[in-house]
């Protein structure tokens, strides 16, 4: 079902009209009200009226995470804190977070996307949606549970964590729709098997993953195991959250970008020039319609390419291909956001550490598990076994308390950390050879 | 009145605790009493050497994180009750121990142990006071 026929199903030609509309009236709301971008363009020359046609989007200037940390925490909003209606944020350390504001219509328009994903993937109103994305700071929670309202569905707002209950009130409640990551959903799986649910007998027909990329065999698991359509969401906190785009269920070949509110371009990460259509590099998005945020080029490190061919489904909006990649190095764990910068920062403020560590990534079961091993110099060494202990305990609290993420500390040797080429590797990411 | 003893950082795993002493053995450096603490990820290794410079210096060119604790040796007399006067006397005066570890001298009657106290200076003043025998660093090097 298509929730939204005006909108998903354009002609081209009108789509893009409308893009072009939006486009200078964000670029003339951005020059205005934020200072940010007002000097960008001027540093660039380029006024609000130098925007004629969808191309001269290559005149703006892109938008990097940095920029967000750097104007932390509400630097580049476009309008009053008393617009805005409601507060998101991206884990990290302080000044490393990135905030994100929506205003009323903000919230409205995101509600409307993300039925229409829902919709997209087979879900209709009177639905049961079991959503077990995480509730707070994190879009995903609050994202979906709106869109579900909007779309006339009844949410379940189950959160995440309490695996067990989780798998008791899926079967009592007879939820239709599952929502969460692709790792989770098979985690809720084996520990319902565990309690003598069997998943596949249950009432739930949809599953909507996102937050961490998957590959089709994962979907494959799934859906053979739970006995589900697995449907691929996209978002990003800074973008929106989730909802940015879906894939379609009749047709599972990408994901349908809700371009009347984002433009999407594809750019080579190293040069910022255009890609040739069907061709992979960096997803960037500009925000056509947001108020509390506005964000022009937002470079997402996201490696991806786009397909404006039309789609069975009857959408008419391009889709992006699966994300295959990053251009950076971040990492994904349960679903939580993880630059290898914010470790080591948190090494550098627990005392007397030297930032010698190492990331090791691994998959248990269904669920990421990381490990931080951290070199024990002189200053931090101490011939009692309890300090050292402490000193392990305190590195995984301050993890967990500035990324939201359970991470296991090793102290290990000087040189205990392998090297190549004398630099040192800091990330060992063994999920895909054992996926 | 103080030992210098010598605490190494130890992965746990095979191997280790063989570089350490190949390290001191081709050193020339003998080992005069010796204690390993271990969790399951890691272990301290503590010394008391002969030559504690040169062990610390070889160890930590081999790549060993090496640090220098003071700690004490007490002659203990090698009969019932001998330990737990001595530590009795320090509980009164609630001094604590952090570790201990005992090697038997090979003159026969007396035991040393070695202690770790939280209060160093304070453990020693009382020890003296009871005229309990405290070995001295460079007797015990040498023994």
């Amino acid at each position: 079902m298509i929730f939204d026929v005006e909108n998903e199903t354009l002609p081209r030609e009108e789509l893009e009209k409308l893009q072009l509309r939006r486009l200078q009236d964000l670029v003339a709301r951005v020059y205005e009200n934020v200072p940010f971008y007002r000097k960008k363009l001027d540093e660039r020359g380029v006024k609000p009226e130098h925007i004629q046609s969808l191309s001269d989007v290559s005149l703006l200037p892109f938008t990097e995470k940095q920029d967000l940390r750097n104007h932390y925490p509400f630097g580049l909003f476009a309008v009053s804190r008393e617009n805005i209606v409601r507060i998101h944020s991206s884990s990290g350390t302080t000044g490393k977070a990135t905030v994100v504001g929506y205003t009323r219509r903000d919230i409205k328009n995101w509600g409307q996307m993300v039925a229409r994903c829902l919709a997209a993937a087979g879900a209709h109103s009177g639905d049961f949606v079991h959503n077990a994305y995480g509730y707070g700071l994190f879009t995903g929670g609050l994202g979906v549970h709106y869109g579900a309202e909007e779309l006339g569905a009844t949410v379940i707002p189950i959160s995440g964590g309490g695996t067990r209950r989780q798998a008791m009130l899926l079967r009592d409640f007879g939820a239709t729709v599952l929502t969460c990551t692709p790792s989770y959903a098979l985690h809720l799986y084996e520990a319902a098997k565990e309690m003598g649910i069997d998943i596949k007998e249950l009432p739930v027909r949809i599953g909507i993953f996102g937050a961490e990329p998957w590959t089709d065999s994962m979907r494959n698991e799934i859906e053979n195991k739970l006995g589900i359509t697995a449907i691929d969401i996209y978002g990003l906190s800074e973008i929106m959250g989730p909802g940015v785009a879906i894939e379609c269920a009749k047709v599972k070949k990408g994901l349908h970008i809700q371009e009347d509110h984002f433009l999407a371009e594809i750019i080579d990460p190293e040069t910022g020039e255009p890609k040739k259509p069907g061709e992979v590099g960096e997803l960037v998005f500009t925000t056509l319609t947001k108020e509390g945020i506005p964000l022009l080029r937002y470079r997402t490190r996201d490696l991806s390419r786009l397909n404006t061919a039309p789609c069975r489904c009857g959408r008419t909006t391009a889709r992006m291909e699966r994300v295959t990649g990053r251009s950076d190095d971040m990492l994904i764990i349960r679903g939580v956001n993880v630059f290898p910068s914010q470790i080591e920062s948190i090494l550098l403020e627990t005392e007397g550490l030297a930032p010698h560590y190492q990331l090791i990534v691994t998959r248990a079961g269904n669920l990421d598990n990381m490990e931080v091993r951290v070199e024990v110099d002189e200053a931090a060494f101490s011939d009692q076994i309890k300090n050292l202990q402490r000193l392990e305990s305190k590195i995984e609290k301050n993890i967990k308390e500035f990324l939201g993420v359970t991470a296991k500390c090793k102290l290990v040797e000087p040189k205990g950390i392998e090297r190549s080429e004398g630099k040192a590797k800091r990330i060992i990411d063994m999920r895909k050879e054992q996926a | 009145m103080k030992v210098d003893q010598l605490s190494i950082f130890l992965e746990n795993r095979a191997g280790r605790l063989a570089e350490v002493t190949r390290i001191l053995s081709e050193a020339g450096v003998n080992i005069r009493a010796l204690s390993l603490a271990d969790t399951s990820d890691f272990g301290i290794l503590r010394l008391i050497v002969s030559d504690f410079d040169k062990a610390k210096e070889h160890l930590k060119a081999g790549g060993f994180t090496v640090g220098r604790t003071t700690v004490v040796a007490v002659e203990v007399p090698d009969k019932p009750g001998g330990l737990h006067s001595i530590l009795d006397m320090l509980r009164e005066a609630k001094v604590n121990v952090e570790y201990m570890y005992a090697f038997v001298n090979q003159s026969g009657s007396h035991a040393i142990i070695i202690f770790r106290f939280d209060r160093t200076d304070q453990a020693i003043e009382l020890l003296q006071k009871n005229n309990i025998p405290i070995v001295p660093g460079e007797k015990l090097y040498k023994m």
